[in-house]
C-alpha cells in the first residue's frame, strides 16, 4: 500500500465524519446496546456508542462505509471511550482491550473492501484515541484545585492498553483527539512511545488533534495554540490540527495560525457549524465544505474532514470540492539559527 | 516573544512557502520562543527551596497557597521561566513536587510561562513532569554516573518532550576549567543527538557557575573559564543553549547585596555576549549595568575577568570598597512611578486600579489648583471615572473593580464636600441663589415588603460611577415615600428593586400610581424577582411614560444613559413600548404546550411513596429548640460559592470561574477579599448566627393537608399539588404525598438568620466604602444559606437522626444528594408565601426567631432563610407550576381566604 505521506503530498486527504452523529439517527435502544452477550449486563449501557462495535458489528461497518462511499481516505474507529477509565461509566473496563480490536476490525473491513474496489485510493484506518472524563491538569474538586482525579502514570497505562487494542486489531495511524487537556495527550504521546519501544517495532504514524474550546483561542486546560503545538512537538506527529467544540467558520483563524507554524501536515475536522437551542448542528453540508474549501485554497490544510453532527453528505460535499485544491506544502526545515 | 512571524519565501511556481527555523520552544499556557533577539531568558529562582529560606519555610509548612505567592512575584518580577525546586532532605520531594505543581497549574497568571524541574534527584524530575501540560525544562542530568543512567534518563525526558539542562559533570567530577566543560558537554551532546535523537535546540548545557573572590587564587579564574567555554560550546554546537547559576559567582559576598547585584549584572554583561542564553537570577534584584557606579563597576570587570588579580589584588580591592558599602535592606517596592504624573494622571490612576492609599492627599492637591471644588469632581474625578465607565461598558473591567474605583470615587467626594458647601452657603449670602443644578438623579428603592438591597446597591454604585446623583432610599420603601421624595428632589428617573413575589404586585402598584399623578420620567424595574416579561404584560400597560425591565447592573448605564438624552430617550421608549406590546401579545396568545389536567384528576394521581418498606422515625424530640450563638467559622465549610459570584455578575461555575479567561483575574481578586472578610467576621466576631428548629407529629386529614399537633394548639398546613398532565407513571406532586397517609408520621420546620450584619453595613456606608459594604451583604447571604445546609445535616444526622451515618462533602450537599428536603413557602413547591406565618407561629414567633416578617413577608434581617422538613426517602424538590381555578377555589376555601385575596397571593402562579 502506498505510503501516506505520498499521498498527502499529492492531494487534500478527507477524513470522515461524525460516528455518534450517525449513530443516534438509527435510534438503537438498551437492548441493542447490549446485543445477546451483555443481555444480563448489571447497569444499563445505553449511550456506550463503542460497545456496539462488539454487539452491532454490521450497524458500525455499515457506517464506516458509508463514509467511505462519500469519499473519506481515512476512517476513524470507534473507540472514542475505549479506555478503562472511561469505560468505568458502565463497569465495563475488563473489556476495553476487547471494544478496541473489534472496532479496529470492523473499521479494517469497510476499509479494505474499498481500498480492494479501487486500488488507486487506498483507505486508511485512523485508531481513535479520545481525551477521557478525567483531566490530568485540571481539578474536579471545588476546595482543593491541587487535587486529580487519576494520575499520569494510571491515564498512560489505560491509553498503553488502548493502543495494543487497536494495533491488534489492525489500524494503519494513531489519532489522539478531541484534546482539552494537554496533559491527557502528553501521556497518550508517552504510552505509545512506551508500547512500541517495549514491542520492538517502529511506531504507527500519530495523528494529534486538540480543542479549542471558545473564541479565546485557548484549549479548555488553558494553553494557547502555539504553547498547545509546543508541548506535542516531541511526538514527531504525521499531523497536527484541530476538531470539535467550533464550527468551519469559527475555527477558520486557528487553523491559518497552526498552518504557519506547523511542520508537520495539518488537518481541521470542524464540527457541523455551532449548535443551535437544541443542542443540534444544522449547518448544511454545502456550508460546511464552502468554508473548508476557503481554507484550503489559502494553503492552510492538508487533511479534512468533520466532527459533531456531520453526516457522509458532509464529507461528499467536502470531498468533492478538495478535488482540485492543491494542499498545503510542507514549510521549510532550517537548520541554522 | 509571542506567536512567531513566519518567514516567506517565494518559490518559482509562484507558492509561498514557511519556513521554521530551529529555536528552543517552550510552553507554559503560553508559548516561549528563544530567538536570537530575545537576548537573555530570566528563570526566577525563588520558588526553590534550597535557594530561598521563606519558601523552604512555607513548603514545610504545608503552606502551599501561600508558597504560590512567591511563585507569582518571581511572574511579576519578570521571570520568563519558573524554576522550581524541593531537594530537601527533610521534605518528601515527589510529593512536595507533585503537590506543588499541581496547584500551581490552577493559577494561569503563573502557569502561563514554562516550568523548569530542578532536582538532584531524578525521582523528583520525573514526578513533576507527571504534572505539567507545557513543555518543561529539566534541570538536571549529568554524565556523573555514567553513560548509562544518563542515557536512560535523556530517554524519559524525551518521551515527555521536555528540553534538558546537562551539567558539565562527569565521571571525574563538576568540569572547572574550560577545557573540560567543553570536552563534557561536547560528548553529552553526541550521545543526546546520535544515540536518542534529541533536537539540538532542546539542549542547555550549564558549564557550571563557581564563586570567585573567595581568596583562594585557584578560583580566580573560575569567571573567565565559564564564559569562555561558554564561547566554544556555541561555537561548536550553536543550536544548543547555555544556562547557569548565577549567584553563585558572587557566593563570598553574601550579605551584601549590594555589590552581588553589581557582580551579577557585570558578569552576565560578559557571559551573554559570549552566548550565555539563560540564567537563574532573582528578576526583581538585577542592577542595569550602566547603572552601576563606575569605581564599583571597575573592580567587578577586573575580578570577573581575572585581570590585575595577580596575588589576589583585585579580589582585595573589592572585598575593601564591599566593606565601605552599607549593606542596605531592600525592601519590596511596589510599582510607584504612577505617583511622579501629574495630580490629574494620579487621580485617574487611583480610580482605574481603586487605590485609595494617596486619594486624600492628592484630591486636596487638585482642590488647591482649581478655582472651584466643583471642578475638581468634574475634571479630573469624573475624566477618570468616564475611563473606568468605558473599560466597564467594553468588558474590560469587572464589576468588583468597578466598586473599587467608586470607593475612591467616595473618598475623593467626602474630601471636597465640605468646600462645595461652604462654597453654596456663600453663594446663598451673597447672590441668595444656589449653585448649579448638577447631576442627572435618579431614584432608587426596594419596594414596601421587600428587604433585600445588595442588587440596588450594585446598581447604585454602578450608576454614581458613571456621573449620576444617586438618592438610595433604602428598603422596604411604601409607594407614597417613593414617589413624594421623586418629585421633591426633581429627580429623572426611579428604579425599583424585588427579590420576593409579592414585590412584583407593589411595582405594577407604583406605575399605577405614577400614571394618577401624571408623573413624566421612566421608571426602571429590576431585581431577582422580575422579568422582561412580566414588566412586559403587567407593569409597563400601567404607565405610558416609559417602564424599562434592567436585566443587571452593567445594563443599567447604557438605559440611565439613553434615557436620559432627549433625543434618544424619544426612539427608546417608543422601541421599548413596540418590544412590550409584542411580548405581552405573544404572552396572551402563547401556547403553553403544557395542559392541565382537572384539580380531582390532579389528586388522584398523587405521588405513591414506597409507605410499606418504611419505618416513621420519631425525631430526638418533638417542640422547638434554639441554638444561638452559631459561630460563623462553623459555617463557611458549608458555604456555596457560586451565587456569591452571580451577586457580583460574575457569571460561571465556581471554582472554574477562578480559572475563567476573561473574569478569572478579577474572579480570584474578589474571592481573595471574600476570605480576607470572612477572616475579619470570625476575628472581630461581627456575626452570628442564629437557628430555630421544630419537631412535630403530622397527620394527613386531606390530599393536600396536614395536620400538626404542637403544644397546645392544632396547626393545619395546606399545599398546593402540581396540575399540570403528566407523562404516564409521573405524579402530580404535592408535599403533602411526603406525609405517611393514615399512619402518625412527623414534620420539622426551621429558621435560621444572620445577626450583626447592619451595623457592619452602617459602619462601610459612614467610611463611603460601598465595596466593603455589598461584600459583607453578600457574604451574609451566604452564611445565611450555609447556616441553613449545616443545620439541615445537623438534623438529618442528629436531631432528626434518619440518616446518622451520612458523609457529604459540600459539593454533595450542593448538589442536593442529602435525603429529606427543606423547601420555602414562597418558593417554588410551596408557592404560598403566607403558610410562612404558621411556620413562624409554630417555631415561637419573633420572639424565639428573631425575624420578623414583613407585610409582604419577606424576612427581615434580610440574611434569613426559612423552611419546612420533610424526612422521607422519596421526598424531592419540584416546582408546583401553574395551577388551575378549580385549585385556586379548593385553596382559598381550605385557606378561609377570600377568593381574591388567594388570587393575589398566588398570582404567579396561576393560569
Amino acid at each position: 500500500m502506498q505510503d501516506i505521506r505520498t499521498l498527502l503530498n499529492q492531494r487534500i486527504l478527507i477524513i470522515d465524519g461524525a460516528m455518534g452523529t450517525m449513530i443516534q439517527k438509527q435510534k438503537p435502544e438498551e437492548s441493542d446496546y447490549r446485543g445477546t452477550r451483555f443481555a444480563d449486563w448489571h447497569k444499563d449501557v445505553k449511550g456506550n456508542n463503542d460497545l456496539l462495535s462488539i454487539t452491532q458489528p454490521e450497524m458500525i461497518i455499515g457506517i464506516h462505509k458509508a463514509y467511505l462511499e462519500a469519499g473519506a481516505d481515512i476512517i476513524e474507529t470507534n473507540t472514542f471511550s475505549s479506555t478503562t477509565i472511561a469505560q468505568a461509566d458502565y463497569d465495563m473496563q475488563s473489556i476495553a482491550y476487547e471494544l478496541n480490536v473489534a472496532s479496529a476490525k470492523c473499521a479494517r473491513a469497510a476499509a479494505d473492501e474499498y481500498t480492494a474496489k479501487d486500488p488507486t485510493k487506498p483507505r486508511f484506518v485512523a485508531g481513535a484515541i479520545g481525551p477521557l472524563n478525567k483531566t490530568l491538569s485540571l481539578s474536579p474538586d471545588v476546595n482543593n484545585p491541587g487535587y486529580r482525579a487519576v494520575t499520569f502514570d494510571e491515564v498512560v497505562e489505560a491509553y498503553e492498553e488502548q493502543i495494543s487494542g487497536l494495533v491488534d486489531g489492525g489500524v494503519d495511524l494513531l489519532l489522539i483527539e478531541t484534546i482539552f487537556d494537554t496533559l491527557n495527550a502528553k501521556a497518550a504521546i508517552y504510552a505509545i512511545k512506551h508500547y512500541f519501544e517495549k514491542k520492538g517495532t517502529s511506531p504507527l504514524p500519530i495523528m494529534i488533534s486538540g480543542t479549542i474550546t471558545d473564541a479565546s483561542g485557548r484549549t479548555l486546560s488553558g494553553q494557547t495554540l502555539e504553547a498547545f503545538y509546543v508541548s506535542v512537538m516531541h511526538a514527531d506527529p504525521i499531523s497536527i490540527g484541530l476538531n470539535c467544540a467550533l464550527g468551519a467558520n469559527e475555527m477558520r483563524p486557528h487553523i491559518e495560525e497552526l498552518s504557519n507554524i506547523a511542520s508537520c501536515y495539518t488537518s481541521a475536522y470542524p464540527n457541523a457549524g455551532l449548535p443551535n437551542a437544541f443542542g443540534e448542528y444544522d449547518e448544511l453540508p454545502s456550508e460546511t465544505a464552502a468554508i473548508i474549501s476557503e481554507w484550503a485554497q489559502n494553503g492552510f490544510v492538508n487533511i479534512v474532514g468533520g466532527c459533531c453532527g456531520t453526516t457522509p453528505d458532509h464529507i461528499r460535499h467536502i470531498a468533492r470540492l478538495m478535488e482540485n485544491v492543491k494542499p498545503r506544502k510542507l514549510p521549510l526545515m532550517e537548520n541554522e539559527i | 516573544m509571542r506567536s512567531e512571524k513566519p518567514h516567506i519565501i517565494n518559490l518559482n511556481n509562484h507558492q509561498t512557502l514557511n519556513t521554521i527555523k530551529p529555536y528552543l520552544r517552550l510552553s507554559g499556557l503560553e508559548p516561549l520562543i528563544v530567538r536570537p533577539e530575545t537576548n537573555f531568558v530570566n528563570v526566577g529562582e525563588r520558588t526553590n527551596v534550597t535557594g530561598s529560606k521563606k519558601f523552604a519555610r512555607l513548603i514545610k509548612e504545608g503552606a502551599y497557597e501561600e508558597a504560590l505567592s512567591v511563585a507569582r512575584q518571581q511572574v511579576e518580577n519578570g521571570a520568563q521561566v519558573l524554576d522550581v525546586n524541593m531537594d530537601d532532605a527533610l521534605l518528601d520531594g515527589v510529593q512536595a513536587m507533585t503537590t506543588f505543581l499541581n496547584l500551581l497549574q490552577s493559577e494561569p497568571d503563573i502557569a502561563k510561562i514554562p516550568v523548569m524541574i530542578d532536582s538532584s534527584k531524578f525521582e523528583i524530575i520525573e514526578a513533576g513532569l507527571k504534572c505539567v501540560q507545557g513543555k518543561c525544562i529539566v534541570n538536571s542530568i549529568s554524565l556523573k554516573e555514567g553513560e548509562e543512567k544518563f542515557t536512560e534518563q535523556a530517554i524519559i525526558c524525551k518521551k515527555f518532550g521536555a528540553a534538558v539542562i546537562v551539567m558539565a559533570f562527569d565521571e571525574v567530577g563538576q568540569a572547572d576549567t574550560k577545557e573540560r566543560k567543553v570536552e563534557i558537554c561536547q560528548r553529552a551532546y553526541t550521545i543526546l543527538t546520535e544515540k536518542i535523537g534529541y533536537a539540538p535546540q532542546d539542549i542547555i548545557f550549564d558549564p557550571n557557575i563557581f564563586a570567585i573572590a573567595t581568596g583562594i587564587e585557584d578560583h580566580n579564574n573560575y569567571a573567565v573559564d565559564f564564559i569562555e567555554a561558554t564561547r566554544e560550546i556555541k561555537q561548536r554546537m550553536p543550536l544548543t543553549r547555555v544556562s547557569g547559576g548565577v549567584s553563585n559567582v558572587s557566593f563570598s559576598f553574601r550579605g551584601n547585596d549590594h555589590v552581588r547585584e553589581a557582580i551579577h549584572s557585570v558578569f552576565l554583561y560578559h557571559a551573554i555576549r559570549a552566548g550565555m542564553d539563560m540564567g537563574i537570577v532573582n528578576a526583581g534584584q538585577l542592577v542595569i549595568y550602566d547603572d552601576i557606579e563606575p569605581a564599583l563597576k571597575k573592580l567587578c570587570e577586573d575580578v570577573i575577568l581575572n585581570i590585575n588579580n595577580d596575588d589576589n589584588k583585585a579580589t582585595e580591592q573589592l572585598i575593601t570598597f564591599a566593606e565601605t558599602v552599607k549593606a542596605k535592606g531592600k525592601e519590596i517596592v511596589k510599582d510607584e512611578r504612577w505617583r511622579k504624573e501629574s495630580v490629574e494622571d494620579r487621580i485617574a490612576h487611583a480610580l482605574i486600579h481603586g487605590i485609595t492609599e494617596h486619594i486624600d492627599a492628592d484630591t486636596e492637591e487638585a482642590r488647591v489648583k482649581y478655582p472651584r471644588p466643583l471642578d475638581v469632581i468634574e475634571g479630573p474625578l469624573m475624566a477618570g471615572m468616564n475611563i473606568v465607565g468605558d473599560l466597564f461598558g467594553a468588558g474590560k473591567m469587572f464589576l468588583p473593580q468597578v466598586v473599587k474605583c467608586a470607593r475612591v470615587m467616595k473618598r475623593a467626594v467626602a474630601v471636597l464636600t465640605p468646600y462645595i458647601e461652604e462654597e453654596k452657603a456663600n453663594n446663598l449670602k451673597k447672590d441668595g441663589v444656589a449653585a448649579d443644578s448638577g447631576p442627572a438623579k435618579i431614584l432608587l428603592a426596594t419596594v414596601k415588603g421587600d428587604v433585600h438591597d445588595i442588587g440596588k446597591n450594585i446598581v447604585g454604585v454602578v450608576l454614581g460611577c458613571n456621573g449620576y446623583e444617586i438618592i438610595d432610599l433604602g428598603v422596604m420603601v411604601p409607594a407614597d415615600k417613593i414617589l413624594s421624595e421623586a418629585i421633591k428632589h426633581k429627580v429623572d428617573m426611579i428604579g425599583l428593586s424585588g427579590l420576593i413575589t409579592p414585590s412584583l404586585d407593589e411595582m405594577v402598584h407604583i406605575s399605577k400610581e405614577m400614571k394618577r399623578l401624571k408623573m413624566n420620567i421612566p421608571l426602571m424595574i429590576g431585581g431577582a424577582t422580575t422579568s422582561r416579561m412580566h414588566t412586559a404584560v403587567k407593569i409597563a400597560p400601567e404607565y405610558d411614560n416609559g417602564v424599562i425591565h434592567v436585566l443587571d447592573a452593567s445594563r443599567s448605564v447604557t438605559v440611565a444613559g439613553t434615557l436620559l438624552n432627549k433625543e434618544q430617550k424619544i426612539t427608546y421608549l417608543e422601541d421599548i413600548k413596540k418590544e412590550y406590546n409584542q411580548l405581552s401579545q405573544d404572552f396572551g396568545n402563547r401556547n403553553t404546550g403544557k395542559k392541565s389536567i382537572p384539580f380531582a384528576e390532579a389528586q388522584q394521581n398523587h405521588a405513591k411513596l414506597d409507605w410499606d418498606n418504611t419505618q416513621t422515625l420519631k425525631p430526638t424530640f418533638t417542640g422547638t429548640k434554639i441554638i444561638s450563638p452559631v459561630s460563623v467559622e462553623s459555617l463557611i465549610p458549608y458555604i456555596d460559592w457560586q451565587p456569591f459570584f452571580i451577586t457580583w455578575e460574575m457569571h460561571g461555575k465556581f471554582p472554574a470561574i477562578l480559572e475563567d479567561e476573561i473574569v478569572g483575574t478579577e474572579a480570584k481578586k474578589l474571592f481573595e477579599d471574600a476570605k480576607e472578610m470572612l477572616r475579619e467576621i470570625t476575628e472581630g466576631k461581627w456575626l452570628e448566627a442564629r437557628a430555630v428548629l421544630g419537631f412535630w407529629p403530622a397527620k394527613k386529614t386531606a390530599a393536600d393537608s396536614i395536620k400538626l399537633t404542637a403544644d397546645k394548639k392544632e396547626v393545619s398546613l395546606e399545599f398546593l399539588r402540581q396540575q399540570s398532565k403528566k407523562a404516564s407513571g409521573q405524579p402530580n406532586f404535592s408535599l403533602a404525598d411526603f406525609i405517611h397517609p393514615n399512619q402518625e408520621d412527623y414534620m420539622g420546620a426551621f429558621s435560621v438568620t444572620i445577626q450583626g450584619t447592619e451595623k457592619q453595613v452602617e459602619k462601610f456606608e459612614a467610611q463611603q466604602d460601598d465595596y466593603k459594604k455589598i461584600m459583607i451583604q453578600a457574604l451574609s447571604d451566604r452564611l445565611a444559606e450555609a447556616a441553613a445546609e449545616w443545620l439541615h445535616q445537623e438534623v438529618r444526622t442528629n436531631y432528626w437522626g434518619y440518616a446518622p451515618h451520612e458523609k457529604l462533602d459540600n459539593t454533595s450537599l450542593i448538589k442536593e444528594e442529602y435525603q429529606g428536603i427543606r423547601p420555602a413557602p414562597g418558593y417554588p413547591a410551596c408557592p404560598d408565601h403566607t403558610e410562612k406565618i404558621k411556620l413562624f407561629d409554630l417555631l415561637g414567633g419573633e420572639t424565639a426567631t428573631e425575624i420578623k416578617l414583613t407585610e409582604s413577608l419577606a424576612m427581615y434581617p434580610a440574611s434569613s432563610i426559612c423552611g419546612w422538613y420533610f424526612g422521607h426517602h422519596e421526598s424531592k424538590y419540584f416546582g408546583v407550576g401553574k395551577i388551575g381555578r378549580d385549585q385556586l377555589e379548593d385553596y382559598a376555601k381550605r385557606k378561609k381566604m377570600s377568593l381574591e385575596e388567594a388570587e393575589k397571593w398566588l398570582s404567579p402562579v396561576l393560569e
